[in-house]
């Protein structure tokens, strides 16, 4: 079944377009990472998905409903990380999780899902003594309390240390299965590190959809085949590396020294896609 | 830091979809929890309009001739209007404001909350700060500035119908206020100048109200503070204090429909103009 399903979906805020005839399907149970840089068109996408922005043009159905003309009770089944929210600083977690219980009609134990972004410690601050990492959290923490489908998470990790953002991806793993989740990202390793499929939009427009191994032809490109002959590093670039070693190992006669063979990284393939150039 | 916990949480069953009003009466105690631990803003609302009544009752201490009523019990009454328009249009215009800027709205629109209870929410906030507010004045009042407590049913009934529809006026235009501040900062000088130019042009701070220039006096009378302060004189004051009101009687008819007027404006104004978006997000 199709949770979400966008076609020829554009939005122009005056003579800027930030989404432009984009078409994209997201699966039951699947988690789809939108990636690209600022600006790209990431969030516009998901406040319409969300129902929070108007479309322009083009056709939008989110769990059956269109966005626009959704009822209350299809927003039941769908839960919304928002970026930049920093409201109720002086409630404490618990208030504030238990409070937003109360809007659905079956939702988690509050102190349960308290628990399972890691706050339990945390339950009796007030949101203002919270760090950065622990609002985010929390964040998660009121956009699941109400047991959503869907979740929309538009990038939960930005201004993360690495750790924090490691102990991040563990609780988005905790969902995974049960509910369908959208995120948005900027971060290629946050990407592959928790999306089923990857869609890289750049400038409103989806330039590649594909699971992170497969991402804009990633499986099959050209790959670097390096070895040492002497003290000499030899490179070739093939787009049949297995022949390559072979061929390789048949004329030395056994082991190759040194030898490595390397796809080309995520990394290279998106800032191919988005028209930027490798550091 | 706790690590996730990776079992899935429990499920709490409940058959029935909650109620607005339920969530309403739940967002109104948390609102009044919110709003009671921002210490700051509870003393300055709570101290403002009587440490005003206070000075003003003990600078001006002449006596209306031949009505034996004093200065002081005339800011003690006009005040009232004064404290319900800081508990409900600033209050609420500066509160809103920063719900706007901090993303409390952004993030209400995405629960299955009906609207209305969040309106709900803050029907109970402003009722409960209002009563608290009115109550304190009153007890400075009689306590120190010879304020008579209410004595009849009848000026207990004038009292309670000019309460609710000040109330609900000024909350109404504190709500379509709160959208003009381009952010939580701007939000108490949006609304702060004009409820000051308003105390001054309303008989609030200028006793008898006839004191005022005609053009001001004029302009005063379009709002609804003026017609609040005369409400609570005529509940408060007796009736040969009407000389020194602008008609030279209490106007109780006009009162009402002035006052039921920017109720209903006040809601048509929020339907126009209220938005779950700040400024700078819209």
């Amino acid at each position: 079944m199709t949770a979400i399903d966008i076609r020829n979906l554009r939005k122009s805020y005056g003579a800027h377009t930030a989404v432009d005839d984009l078409s994209v399907a997201i699966e039951d149970g699947e988690v789809f990472a939108l990636l690209g840089p600022n600006g790209a068109g990431k969030t516009t996408t998901v406040e319409i998905r969300t129902g929070h922005r108007r479309r322009d043009h083009g056709q939008v159905d989110v769990l059956g409903q269109d966005p626009e003309h959704a009822d209350l009770s299809w927003r039941v089944e769908i839960g919304v990380v928002l970026q930049e929210v920093r409201d109720a600083g002086q409630l404490t977690v618990a208030e504030i999780v238990r409070h937003y219980a109360r809007y659905y009609p079956s939702p988690y134990q509050p102190d349960d899902v308290i628990a399972r972004v890691g706050l339990t410690e945390s339950a009796g601050v007030r949101l203002l003594g919270l760090s950065g990492g622990q609002r985010r959290r929390l964040d998660v923490a009121l956009g699941i309390v109400g047991r959503p489908r869907l979740l929309f998470l538009d990038e939960p990790t930005t201004g993360f240390d690495p750790e924090a953002r490691r102990q991040f991806w563990e609780i988005i793993r905790t969902l995974r299965g049960g509910t369908t989740i959208l995120l948005t990202t900027h971060y290629l390793d946050e990407a592959e590190a928790l999306a089923d499929r990857v869609g890289v939009i750049n400038a409103g427009r989806l330039v590649s959809v594909g699971s992170p191994a497969e991402l804009g032809g990633r499986a099959n490109a050209p790959a670097e085949v390096r070895w040492l002959d002497g003290s000499t590093h030899r490179a070739v670039t093939t787009s049949d590396p297995a022949g390559a070693v072979v061929e390789l190992s048949r004329r030395f006669g056994g082991p190759v020294p040194g030898l490595t063979v390397a796809r080309p990284s995520l990394e290279d393939i998106y800032l191919d896609l988005i028209g930027g150039v490798p550091s | 830091m706790t690590t996730a916990v990776a079992t899935a949480p429990t499920r709490v069953t409940v058959t029935r979809p909650p109620s607005a009003l339920r969530l309403g009466l739940s967002r109104g105690l948390l609102e009044l929890r919110m709003f009671l631990r921002e210490r700051d803003a509870v003393v300055f609302m709570f101290a403002l309009p009587p440490t005003l009544l206070a000075l003003l009752g003990s600078i001006f201490t002449n006596s209306f001739q031949g009505t034996g009523v004093t200065a002081s019990q005339v800011f003690a009454a006009s005040m009232i209007a004064g404290g319900i328009a800081s508990t409900t249009f600033v209050n609420l215009g500066i509160w809103i404001a920063a719900e706007l800027d901090d993303g409390t709205l952004r993030r209400l629109r995405t629960v299955p909350m009906p609207p209305v209870a969040y309106l709900i929410g803050k029907i109970v906030l402003v009722v409960v700060t209002s009563v608290a507010e009115v109550a304190v004045l009153l007890t400075v009042g009689v306590v120190f500035f010879d304020l008579r407590l209410l004595a009849t049913l009848e000026q207990w009934f004038t009292f309670g119908w000019v309460f609710v529809l000040a109330t609900i006026s000024c909350s109404l235009l504190g709500i379509a206020v709160s959208n003009l501040a381009r952010s939580a900062r701007s939000a108490p000088a949006v609304v702060n100048l004009p409820f000051l130019v308003l105390e001054f042009i309303s008989g609030v701070f200028i006793i008898p109200i006839t004191e005022l220039p005609r053009l001001l006096l004029s302009v005063g009378s379009l709002f609804p503070l003026k017609w609040a302060a005369q409400g609570f004189r005529s509940a408060f004051l007796p009736d040969n204090m009407t000389v020194h009101e602008v008609a030279g009687a209490w106007e109780h008819g006009r009162i009402a429909l002035v006052l039921g007027a920017w109720c209903l404006g006040g809601l048509l104004l929020c339907l126009k103009t209220f938005r779950w978006r700040g400024r700078r997000d819209r």
